[in-house]
């Protein structure tokens, strides 16, 4: 056993036992904009308040409780936070406010009665459950890499050491040599997680097999899908599992140094790897003679320069190196020449985060999670019109039904009435793919994705209802790629700008079914020609929903018309005399006035004066009016 | 046994000798594959995609950037291929100001090129192009950024041979431009006037600032005599305008044609490049007999010597003080010629032939304009002589061949090797052996090549030696200058040119981007020596008689006045600080405060701020301006520093100035 890490454990241990309580309110992202932070305060007043803050003299505990307090990294259930968890009563309060901070301390902390208010329910069966063991959102997953995240202090290292952490970068660096280290990723058969899924060892190995001692090793922080926020997750919740993770890959390469590049607009991520690093290079777990081994490895958090295509790898590199973030053609793949030219392995943060796991647990078990070819677990954010929004991780080979019913509560129509009846689920972000009901029973893996033309990504999944037009949903991708193009290569930069033209025009009614043939030939010649990864799959949404959803698109080019009612342009406005009982209420709101007729007979809209604000259809108590 | 491997490109099957990448070796084959971005002396970039080709089983990628591989098939012209080919100029042209019969380029514009050759007769995409303003703030280059198709060709050039990088990407996306740094003009960067920027550029997006019109200006005034100046790279290069083949020597047509033109005299400026090799010989001889500013660096090349000004500020001493040849054309001619025509000096006008856009920034050097003038009036490319040839009407290839005008027009082969790199070192081997041993070819050379554009040349002229370094290329001459500065360096001569090859590849030349025509201009440089009857500078009777008649002794005081020149440091390229405060014109007291990073560490700012608030509390902005400068570079004499009209005061406090203000102001 380590000495330093054997410190570190025994420290926490004595620092545990000065309290029998513990509070940890989810401080991620989602929590604190809904108040967290206000909550984490209160808290702390009022526990100082009534003296049960802990403190050293533990004999001062014995007949009141001392109460530990900290914020956690997210714990993934976004959709009900603020959330707070009492230990050892074992309950997760959600939607917590300000206001019933008080109540918390005097019921459950000083009388220890669990208040059933704020306790989850379980639409499905009505029932209260106590703690996230009870909660079919969490009972469903499998928490691997987000394990820690929403357990620990992200901050605090003693407490990440506890619970086995830098246990298997001491074995690997203590214990194993370099090859044997390569050898059990690749016997895992751990696929990067940053949406290729290349094999992890098989980087590795490559890396380790070129000559020379000068090598790197770069943590891929640059999380841009919108909607995703996986990465932000564990680099936020549990830190000290990348930095490990990166410790035991730069053994396996034979790497001495190390970037975390962490995207600017995560502050709160490049604070909490900054103070990893910074804590865990104090305490000689990394940087020279790292835990003891005589392995030096001394590792940088580096700030992004706000661009979406410093994501791609060989960008991203140039970035590192104080250049413009444009990527440049491969070969010279980076694990042959990289960063300053040198061989660099450059993974993803998720990746990353469970490179320890699988050392701790074994290269078997954890290929005995998920499927046999994509095996282990994968985080995804799913959002969009899904009862629970949040983060989760589910073995890899879980169907689309139980990530979208069982663990996501099912979908929202657009009158918030829960059902299963979704149109797509667009996954991986703006390189990927969509879903369809049909792929309901899908398993959901890097090779079946990919067999159907989408692929993993980063994770992101975003679920949208029926009422979702699917030109817009490939409008809203183009543009995001459009904006993000780093304008080197000419079909990323002209062809995606000209794909967003051709989508307006489709939405606006000004195509014809030569605009749709010219789309979906130009998407696949950005497809084929563009320089880069995100060049290449800038095209996805289109191509993919033209694929699926041919009829929709052809519907809005050929009779202009927009099946899901949403492209303002192809409407033409109307009131339904069944419906319309003549009360003047559109008339009088009507900021063009295109609404005539007589009081208390149908009124009738003027379509060539409308300019759908949609003013009288939000005043109609009929719902008379329709397309404005 | 077979060993040699192979691809098969086309079914032609083709050996692997190393190439970096599929693209040349279908170019040795001379199978065209269009690219924009791809040079083969520039870092492979892979942003234009034309270059797309098919390899079986591993399906379309780009030539440029892959490598060939024994046993590949590949096909470059498949169907898909020409189609997203076509797409890809589509794109490209959709974006584009395509007003092509006022462009620069016309003609020469490999995106018009390839729309010919690609069959485009309509393009689908709507036409997404924003007017922006063009630069014409530099006198050697006008930028268009409506032509620029951001194959970064320029860019590369500017940073990975010349070392300067005045031009780089800005914005990002659709937005994504060229510019210069902060967006500021052309006319006030680090550019060095090379123009190379402008030769590889495959459109209209950079060009050579052209003076056709002042010269046609020039001809038409009945008052004036026009003499024109050719430069010895214009003649073995001027030919390929004419579609006539590369390297093809044309002296004779070509003063043909300036006559033709209207030009009153036709002159060579290899006349002057004897001159330099004289003036400059005898400055190398009298440098290393007392020992002093060795290594020389050449002086010829316009765009070097403003890089060693920007760059190197403290090796001027090294640079010969020679003008160029072209600036010794211009002084000599405005002294000697108005007499010999018989006309008020205010009447001549000097043009010169180039093959350089530099020579345009050369010529307005304040050290060269006179009170009545520029000593060259106006400098044409070579491009620029050859769509005036063709714009009068005269069919060039078809000219008789006629001799240049005397005196300024006999010169001899060592002066007409000055157009290619290493030419004006062997001219002026020539002119020290003949000093050295009595005999100009009486010493042995051995060359070697350093690195690509570095030659090291050892001359023993019967035991003296002198070893001479031939560079071309500013990041190579960069490479030279640092070992120089760090003593390393073995050279007594150092040669610097900074296009690649020498003059012959100037920027003005007709557009190649075949290194292989560069090499064949040399070569008939070197024929034209060879067949020449005069082969040393210092054997030219013309020069003799130029020094008797005009200069006086060599290196004597009209020759110091007329032939040589001083340098001046640029290492900032403005020296203006900035104004923050108070009245800009003739103020009474005039306060700059150095905000070097030295003078900031020992209060600068403070001293600044508490300035600006005593200004204004005092109401004092009529009279005192107040400016943030850059480095008085006296660091080490106390700081922070302030200079009060002019006078320097270091390790001066708020007190102190306010002490001076309040002095001056109650005057």
């Amino acid at each position: 056993m380590n000495t330093i890490l054997d410190t570190l454990r025994t420290d926490f241990i004595t620092r545990s036992a000065a309290s029998n309580a513990r509070i940890i309110v989810c401080a991620g992202t989602g929590c604190i904009a809904n108040g967290a932070q206000k909550i984490i305060d209160l808290l702390g007043e009022t526990l100082e308040r009534e003296h049960l803050l802990p403190t050293l003299i533990v004999d001062n505990h014995k007949d009141k409780p001392a109460v530990a307090i900290s914020g956690s990294g997210c714990q993934g259930f976004c959709q009900m936070g603020p959330l707070v968890n009492i230990e050892p009563l074992g309950v997760l309060y959600v939607k917590v406010k300000a206001d019933d901070v008080a109540e918390i301390v005097e019921e459950s902390i000083k009388n220890g009665r669990i208040i059933e208010r704020l306790l989850y329910v379980d639409p499905a069966t009505g029932k209260r459950c106590k703690g996230k063991n009870e909660i079919p959102f969490y009972r469903r997953q499998h928490r691997l890499t987000l394990d820690l995240c929403g357990r620990i202090d992200p901050e605090d290292i003693a407490e990440y050491v506890a619970n086995d952490g830098y246990s298997a970068a001491d074995r690997c660096l203590n214990e194993l040599a370099p090859q044997q280290l390569c050898a059990t990723i690749l016997e895992s058969g751990l696929r990067g997680r940053g949406g290729g899924g290349f094999p992890t060892g098989k980087k590795w190995e490559l890396a380790a097999i070129e000559p020379g001692n000068e090598k790197y090793v770069i943590c891929n922080g640059d999380e841009g899908d919108p909607g995703a926020f996986m990465d932000r997750s564990v680099m936020e919740g549990n830190p000290h599992s990348v930095v490990e993770g990166m410790l035991i890959a730069a053994k396996a390469i034979g790497a001495h140094e190390g970037f975390v590049y962490v995207r600017a607009e995560y502050p709160l991520a490049v604070k909490r790897m900054q103070r990893a690093v910074t804590d865990a290079t104090k305490l000689g777990i990394i940087g020279e003679n790292a835990l003891e081994s005589g392995f030096t490895f001394t590792l940088h958090v580096m700030e992004g320069a706000g661009a979406f295509v410093c994501g791609e790898e060989t960008a991203l590199m140039a970035s590192v190196m104080g250049r413009r973030g444009m990527p440049t053609p491969k070969p010279p793949f980076p694990s042959h020449q990289g960063l300053r030219n040198k061989p660099t392995i450059i993974n993803n943060v998720e990746t990353l985060a469970t490179v320890p796991a699988i050392f701790r647990m074994g290269a078997a078990e954890f290929k005995s999670i998920g499927t046999e070819k994509s095996p282990g677990t994968k985080t995804f954010a799913l959002t969009g019109h899904v009862a629970n929004t949040g983060l989760i991780e589910v073995p890899f080979g879980t169907t689309l039904r139980e990530i979208v019913v069982d663990i996501g509560g099912g979908v929202m129509d657009a009158k918030g009435k829960l059902d299963t009846n979704f149109k797509i689920v667009q996954i991986g972000g703006p390189s990927g793919g969509c879903l369809t009901k049909d792929h309901l029973e899908l398993k959901l893996d890097f090779d079946s994705l990919k067999s159907i033309g989408a692929m993993v990504g980063s994770g992101g999944l975003v679920v949208m209802n029926s009422h979702t037009c699917i030109v817009q949903v490939a409008r809203y991708f183009m543009q995001f790629t459009q904006n993000e193009s780093c304008g080197k290569c000419v079909p990323c930069r002209e062809g995606t700008k000209q794909m967003l033209l051709m989508l307006d025009d489709i939405i606006e009614g000004r195509a014809t079914e030569k605009t749709l043939e010219e789309l979906e030939r130009l998407a696949r010649a950005v497809r084929t020609a563009s320089l880069c990864g995100l060049g290449k799959t800038a095209p996805n949404p289109v191509l993919s929903t033209i694929g699926t959803f041919r009829d929709e698109y052809l519907a809005h080019v050929r009779d202009h018309r927009c099946p899901a009612g949403q492209c303002k342009a192809l409407l033409s406005p109307e009131i339904n005399p069944e419906l319309c009982v003549g009360c003047t209420a559109c008339s009088r709101v009507c900021p063009v006035g295109a609404i005539s007729g007589e009081k208390k007979k149908p009124h009738v809209i003027d379509a060539d004066k409308c300019i759908k604000c949609g003013a009288c259809a939000a005043k109609c108590k009929f719902n008379a009016i329709t397309g404005v | 046994m077979d060993t040699v491997k192979t691809v098969c490109i086309n079914n032609q099957t083709l050996p692997i000798n190393n190439e970096r990448n599929i693209l040349e070796i279908a170019r040795k084959a001379g199978i065209e594959i269009p690219t924009f971005c791809y040079h083969s002396e520039l870092s492979t970039y892979g942003a234009c995609r034309m270059c797309l080709v098919e390899i079986e089983g591993r399906g379309i990628v780009t030539s440029c950037s892959t490598l060939p591989e024994p046993g590949m098939k590949i096909w470059t012209n498949t169907k898909e291929v020409r189609e997203i080919r076509r797409i890809n100029l589509e794109l490209l042209l959709a974006n584009h100001e395509r007003e092509c019969t006022t462009c620069y380029k016309s003609g020469d514009c490999s995106l018009q090129r390839l729309s010919r050759t690609m069959g485009i007769d309509s393009i689908r995409y709507k036409p997404t192009h924003n007017q922006k303003p063009i630069d014409t703030s530099s006198v050697a280059l006008i930028r268009d950024p409506n032509k620029c198709v951001l194959c970064g060709d320029c860019v590369r050039f500017c940073d990975e041979i010349q070392s300067v990088g005045a031009i780089d990407f800005a914005y990002r996306g659709a937005q994504a431009q060229v510019l210069p740094a902060f967006g500021r003009p052309l006319g006030e960067v680090e550019c060095v006037d090379c123009g190379q920027c402008s030769r590889v550029c495959p459109t209209g997006a950079i060009f050579p600032r052209p003076q056709i019109d002042p010269v046609w200006n020039m001809i038409a005034d009945r008052k004036l005599r026009v003499v024109a100046q050719v430069a010895p790279a214009i003649r073995v290069a001027l030919g390929e305008h004419f579609k006539l083949p590369a390297g093809k020597i044309t002296t004779g047509k070509i003063a043909t044609a300036l006559r033709r033109l209207g030009f009153y005299k036709v002159y060579d400026t290899c006349f002057t490049a004897d001159l330099t090799v004289i003036e400059e010989g005898t400055e190398l001889l009298a440098r290393l007999e007392a020992n002093k500013n060795i290594p020389i660096f050449t002086s010829c090349c316009p765009a070097w010597v403003k890089f060693a000004e920007q760059y190197f500020p403290d090796l001027i001493v090294n640079l010969s003080t020679c003008r160029s040849p072209q600036q010794m054309f211009g002084s000599l001619a405005k002294r000697a010629l108005p007499a010999e025509f018989g006309i008020d000096a205010a009447d001549l006008r000097v043009v010169s032939i180039m093959p350089c856009t530099a020579k345009k920034f050369e010529a307005q050097r304040p050290e060269f304009v006179q009170e009545q003038g520029p000593d060259v009036d106006a400098v044409l490319t070579s491009q620029e002589l050859g769509r005036m040839i063709e714009s009068a009407g005269i069919r060039f290839e078809d000219l008789p061949e006629e001799p240049f005008d005397t005196p300024f027009g006999m010169a001899s082969g060592a002066g007409v090797i000055f157009g290619t790199s290493g030419g004006v070192t062997e001219a002026v081997v020539r002119f020290a052996a003949e000093k050295l041993t009595g005999n100009p070819f009486g010493y042995e050379v051995s060359a070697k090549e350093i690195a690509p554009g570095i030659r090291e040349m050892s001359v023993d002229f019967n035991g003296t030696k002198i070893t001479a370094a031939v560079v071309y290329g500013l990041r190579n001459a960069r490479r030279i200058c640092r070992e120089v500065k760090e003593g390393k360096s073995p050279y007594q001569v150092i040669e610097v040119m900074a296009c690649p090859g020498g003059c012959i590849n100037g920027a003005g030349q007709p557009v190649t981007y075949d290194f292989n025509v560069i090499k064949q201009r040399g070569q008939s440089l070197y024929e034209i020596d060879g067949a020449s009857d005069l082969r040393t500078s210092q054997d030219n009777v013309a020069i003799r008689e130029a020094y008797e008649k005009t200069l006086g002794a060599i290196g004597g005081h009209t020759a110091h006045d007329l032939l040589h020149t001083g340098y001046k440091a640029r290492k900032r390229v403005r020296d203006k600080g900035i104004h923050l405060h108070g009245v800009i014109e003739n103020p009474l007291l005039s306060v700059e405060v150095c905000v070097g990073t030295n003078c900031c560490l020992h209060g600068a700012h403070d001293l600044l701020r508490d300035l600006v608030a005593y200004v204004d509390t005092n109401r004092l902005q009529d009279s005192v301006e107040v400016n943030a400068a850059f480095c008085f570079e006296q660091c080490g004499a106390g700081s922070p520093q302030v200079r009060i009209n002019g006078e320097i005061i270091t390790g001066c406090t708020f007190d102190e100035v306010k002490r001076r203000v309040d002095a001056v102001v109650a005057r």
